[in-house]
């Protein structure tokens, strides 16, 4: 028996989360004003708990490292937001919503959080609307839908291309009316750096103040990270230069479980690296695949003389193209899930046929749309004859029309003309769907610890389906952990106060301390930056798109010697009291050469493909699947959480067996 | 390319500070010009100085942190694009760029080129909302059309990143265009209606008292926006404002 | 119209409620009392500019106009001061809005193109304003003054075919003719920015806003130029001694 309870409420599916909030324990209103809650993080998750926390009547405390919560990087999504409303009258139900994000995770997520997610979603929408939240719109003046890849209904909402950004103002205003209120203080530029832990409880955490260096500790009687996901682990990815484990990893450090690292999400559309210099990489919406088709040369000289730039891919004829995912898919064609479009890009290009300098890119091609669409919109106004520009004209209005905002920005940072060349794109580091293991609480396994948003690993087991985050953040911090964590806190009614006054204070601000002294006192032999990069090619290199044992093996060997060198070596300037970014980036680095070692050696432990995390051993090997991921559900249907045990290698694993009581577990196939 | 950077150098918010220069070479026309201040920086670490600090984050135009002032203009010459968006082919061999932070007495600089834009979180906090609980039990989301014009104007101006280029470039560091923005964005939907009066006084309220200069209407900000907000919201402003004041 | 009115009527009740300062307070108002006034005095211009015209074109006509507006009671005793008030309000207004506004910016950027994102006229109205404020000084020196000792102090009986000849003699002068051509020329700039401007101050932006625009710059433009046709051709077309 695993010590891992997930607290899953019983009886039927559809029934748990009712039943479950109607038998947990209410703090009533008078008593709320005599407990304090710490929220980390002011994205979707974080930013909508505080809110909804401050709301209930407990007092918050949230913290962020941006200078204002409405910078958190929820504040990038493009797409949408997901919700079981079937305003399009498609057949969508909270059941379907349920069964394609188990699917789209490769059934390695857990069936009642799924569930409830589902039926909460519709919620989030009228809450954002009532909000003001300006959503599109069709002619009649109702909410108008889109639909995502891996689904069969249009369920999702959207905001142009910035549908985080008006989410997240959102939340954050609705934190803002709480801060008015005196409900929730604020405190921006600070960075949580540990969490304290009183008679087995988290009761608070210590942080810095990003402006001063003072080390501050703040007490509460229970804490929430929603402090995002680790993505930058990679250096090179879509996350902010900021997003940083370091929240969730010192939590694990005091004893939360870590689960599931390896399930990371490489996104197929992203604008490819164009040298050393690059900082990060930008995504562009998975909605182009739409319209856009995606090939290669056929034949690898042509890749060469594109490469040398000899050749241009407007120059080769169709049968010298090799639109590689219309042949191995026909059924799904360039509109398979995220997973597979970019092991199949990363094929190609490993292959030889790749298209840029690096050779680490390929197109996706607009022509064919334009010229559709052209020919579309000369019928419609009746043109007879239409000339061949004509035609171009008219079929460029309309894919300017849907995707122009993604084309400037395209263009901007390419300097090339996306209506008149293919772009090129590569699949970059997106998403991390593994974090701290939680309950159906969205308890951590320390008491009063929760997890809330993508730093936790709950809903999307091991492929998160586009559209889902932000339906996940919102549902964690509206509508689920509000309620769950008053359970937790009506045994705290008496307690009173926390005193920071405490040595487990004492001990926690004392372990700080001396751990940025550590990184200051390095020999200054290379910058973090040095060691970031570093790390990025071990990750992207043996535990990206595609892993095998041995370099799983090579990855865990490397980075703790780099973890080593890291230490001894590292150059920090500045000073500890003062602003000093390059000592945030210590701390963030120093936890992520921790993190990537257990990534890989969780990667190495599961040696099935599912979803995002691929094992070359794990193939199916005939038939017509042959080549492709294989799950392995007899020997691999946990979750893996990792229990810190000092260092990475040593991290004790304990498994979460998962139950489909609901759903038959099924091979996907895109074929 | 090889280029001289002139940069305001400031070791906190009290210290006084200046133009310092650096010459930088191996500049490619592919970086951002974050990037090429990563280059930098990267130089001055291993020379044993410190770097330049500066905000930034998501590097794709939208979360609003950065915020330098390049060559006499916020984000740069490019239009419609924020600094970390704006690139170096932008510029040639030879150019001499100089780089300040965002000026306002409301922004003060905490360190070089980083400023203090908490002024507009307190604005926003002054009324920049619609206060509805979290109850799960509102209405319907499709209860109240809203004319589609109405919704895409709403969600035009709400698509402000309160980078602060608004008051970088205003003559008189005004912060109406961001403020208006909020306002409008709230008193184009029948959600944000019901509180329009007590919010637009609020929050101009706020915005005075943070310190901000007039409007006297040059348009710049709307010129140097990298979200392109119009300044027919100030307009919608002052239309709320008068009409609210004569209520009140 | 209406938003015209109701504008007025707020500044009027604010100053019932809160006094000057109430205006000086809120930076809306402020930039509303500012369009306001200067919308006022937008509209005595073109008063003023009719009634010049007139000195071009029939002497007479502008002998009997002059002497309505210079001894009918209306005019001197309610009129007059109102406008005073104008200017002297909108001057005041502006230099308060210029010093909070250089105020809002302590430390001034190494490098500012302003240039490229708003017009010359658009940020330097105080530089402008001042040019105009200089001129009416010069002007009430040449009229207003000799006018009030004429009527108060002198006391000399009303003469009421006087004002043609008093007018052109002013124009003798190419040097006064010069300045007078160059204030308009800064007046014009004031009234290119100013005049548009003022309706979205008040915040009128709608469908019509274009074309009101439109004729605000005609306005700013047509005007001066009017004056400074009105003084050249006064000042080649002298009377005999």
């Amino acid at each position: 028996m695993s010590i891992l309870d997930s607290k899953i409420p019983s009886g039927p599916l559809a029934d748990k989360w009712t039943n479950h909030k109607n038998t947990i324990d209410l703090v009533n209103p008078a008593n709320k004003r005599n407990i304090d809650v710490i929220v980390v993080g002011t994205g979707l998750a974080g930013g909508s708990a505080a809110a909804t926390l401050a709301e209930l009547g407990y007092n918050v405390k949230t913290f962020c490292y941006q200078d204002s919560p409405r910078r958190a990087h929820s504040i990038a999504a493009q797409g949408g937001i997901n919700a079981a409303k079937n305003y399009q009258g498609d057949g969508d139900s909270n059941y379907r919503l349920f069964y394609d994000t188990v699917k789209g995770g490769d059934y390695r997520s857990r069936e009642a959080n799924v569930y409830r997610l589902a039926e909460v979603s519709a919620n989030i929408i009228d809450q954002c609307v009532a909000q003001g939240v300006p959503f599109a719109r069709e002619y009649g003046g109702l909410l108008d839908n889109r639909s995502f890849g891996g689904v069969l209904v249009s369920r999702t909402f959207y905001a142009k291309g910035q549908t985080g950004q008006q989410l997240l103002l959102g939340a954050y205003s609705a934190m803002n009316r709480q801060i008015n209120r005196g409900k929730i203080e604020p405190f921006n530029r600070h960075e949580m750096l540990d969490v304290v832990k009183i008679d087995g409880k988290a009761r608070g955490i210590i942080a810095r103040d990003l402006v001063t260096g003072k080390i501050e500790r703040h007490s509460a009687h229970a804490v929430v990270l929603a402090t995002g996901g680790y993505g930058n682990v990679f250096f090179l990815s879509t996350n902010a230069m900021g997003s940083n484990v370091t929240a969730a990893w010192r939590a694990h450090r005091r004893g939360a479980f870590f689960a599931n690292p390896c399930y990371t999400q490489i996104h197929p559309t992203c604008i490819p690296v164009s040298g050393d210099h690059q900082s990060k990489l930008t995504l562009m919406s998975e909605s182009l695949r739409n319209d856009g088709r995606i090939w290669v040369p056929k034949k690898k000289e042509d890749a060469e003389a594109i490469r040398a730039g000899k050749l241009k891919p407007t120059q080769l004829v169709e049968t010298d193209r090799d639109y590689y995912l219309e042949r191995r898919y026909p059924a799904f064609g360039n509109l398979v899930p995220r997973d597979v479009a970019s092991r199949a890009a990363k094929e190609r290009c490993d292959a030889g046929f790749g298209v840029n300098k690096t050779g680490e890119a390929v197109y996706l091609d607009f022509a064919s749309a334009i010229e559709r669409y052209g020919k579309e919109q000369a019928l419609i106004q009746d043109l007879s004859n239409p000339s061949d520009s004509e035609i171009y004209d008219l079929g460029k209005a309309v894919v300017e029309n849907k995707y122009g905002n993604l084309f400037q920005m395209y263009e901007k940072i390419v300097d090339e003309n996306p209506y008149k060349t293919p772009m090129m794109i590569y699949p970059a580091v997106h998403y991390t769907m593994g974090g701290l293991w939680v309950d159906y609480n969205l308890q951590t396994t320390v008491e009063g610890l929760y997890a809330a948003g993508e730093a936790n690993f709950s809903d999307h087991g091991a492929n998160r389906l586009g559209a889902s985050a932000l339906m996940q953040g919102l549902a964690d911090g509206y509508f689920v952990l509000p309620y769950t964590i008053g359970d937790y806190l009506s045994k705290d009614i008496r307690t009173g106060k926390i005193s920071t006054d405490s040595p487990e204070f004492d001990q926690a601000e004392k372990d700080v301390k001396n751990s940025i002294n550590k990184l200051m006192s390095g020999t200054g032999a290379h910058s973090v930056d040095y060691y970031h990069k570093k790390l990025g090619k071990i990750m992207w290199n043996k535990c990206g798109m595609s892993r095998n044992a041995k370099g799983l093996e090579e990855a865990i060997s490397e980075i703790a010697e780099l973890r080593a060198d890291f230490w001894a070596n590292v150059k920090v300037p500045g000073s500890p009291d003062s602003m000093n970014p390059e000592l945030e980036k210590a701390g963030r680095v120093a936890d992520f050469l921790e993190l990537g070692e257990l990534f890989a050696k969780d990667a190495l432990t599961r040696n099935e493909s599912c979803g995002g995390h691929f094992r070359e051993e794990s193939v199916e090997q005939d038939g017509e699947q042959k080549g492709e991921a294989l799950r392995d559900d007899e020997n691999f249907k946990f979750v893996s959480a990792w229990e810190y045990k000092g260092e990475p290698k040593d991290a004790q694993l304990h498994k979460e067996d998962l139950v489909f009581e609901n759903i038959e577990l099924k091979t996907r196939s895109y074929k | 390319m090889k280029l001289t950077l002139k940069i305001w150098r400031q070791e906190n918010a009290s210290a006084k500070g200046n133009m310092q220069t650096y010459p930088i070479d191996g500049v490619e026309g592919d970086m951002s010009f974050l990037e090429m201040l990563d280059v930098l920086n990267e130089q001055l670490i291993n020379k044993g100085e410190e770097p330049v600090v500066f905000d930034h984050d998501c590097r794709e135009g939208i979360c609003g942190s950065c915020s330098l002032q390049i060559n006499g203009e916020p984000h740069g010459p490019d239009r419609l694009v924020t600094t970390c968006q704006l690139h170096m082919r932008k510029f040639n061999d030879g150019d001499t760029i100089v780089i300040e932070p965002f000026r306002a007495k409301a922004f003060p600089v905490i360190k070089d080129l980083m400023v203090d834009r908490g002024a507009f979180d307190r604005i926003q906090q002054a009324g920049g909302y619609v206060s509805v609980n979290t109850s799960g039990n509102t209405i319907d989301a499709n209860a109240i059309p809203v004319e589609k014009e109405l919704a895409d104007e709403a969600f035009n101006a709400a698509t402000c990143i309160g980078c602060g280029a608004c008051v970088a470039a205003c003559k008189n560091a005004s912060a109406m265009l961001f403020t208006s923005a909020k306002v409008s964005q709230y008193a184009l939907l029948p959600q944000g209606r019901v509180e329009a009066t007590t919010r637009v006084l609020n929050m101009v309220e706020q915005m005075d008292k943070e310190g901000f200069g007039n409007c006297t209407n040059t348009g710049a900000c709307e010129v140097e926006c990298p979200k392109g907000i119009s300044l027919e919201n100030i307009a919608r402003m002052n239309r709320e404002y008068l009409s609210a004041s004569l209520k009140g | 119209m209406a938003i015209l009115l109701l504008s007025l009527k707020f500044v009027l009740q604010n100053f019932e409620k809160k006094t000057i300062m109430g205006i000086i307070s809120s930076s809306i108002a402020r930039k509303v009392a500012m369009a306001l006034s200067g919308l006022f005095l937008v509209f005595f211009l073109g008063q003023h500019f009719v009634i010049n015209l007139t000195s071009v074109l029939d002497p007479d006509t502008f002998n009997s106009w002059s002497h309505f507006m210079g001894t009918n009671g209306l005019v001197q005793g309610l009129l007059q001061p109102i406008l005073i008030f104008g200017v002297v309000f909108h001057f005041i207004m502006g230099f308060i809005l210029e010093l909070k506004n250089r105020n809002a910016r302590a430390i001034k950027y190494a490098s500012y193109k302003g240039s490229t994102n708003a017009s010359w006229a658009s940020r330097n109205m105080i530089i402008s304003g001042l040019v105009v404020l200089a001129f009416l000084g010069l002007h009430f020196y040449d009229f207003w003054i000799p006018e009030m000792i004429h009527k108060y102090v002198e006391s000399h009986p009303e003469d009421a075919t006087r004002y043609y000849a008093e007018t052109v003699h002013k124009f003798e002068s190419p040097v006064r003719v010069g300045l007078y051509v160059i204030s308009f020329v800064l007046l014009a700039l004031h009234l290119w920015h100013g005049f548009a401007s003022s309706f979205q101050s008040v915040g009128f932006n709608n469908k019509y806003s274009k074309g009101l625009t439109k004729f605000a710059k005609i306005y700013a433009i047509v005007i001066p130029l009017g004056f400074i046709f009105i003084a050249v051709y006064l000042h080649l077309n002298q009377l005999p001694h």
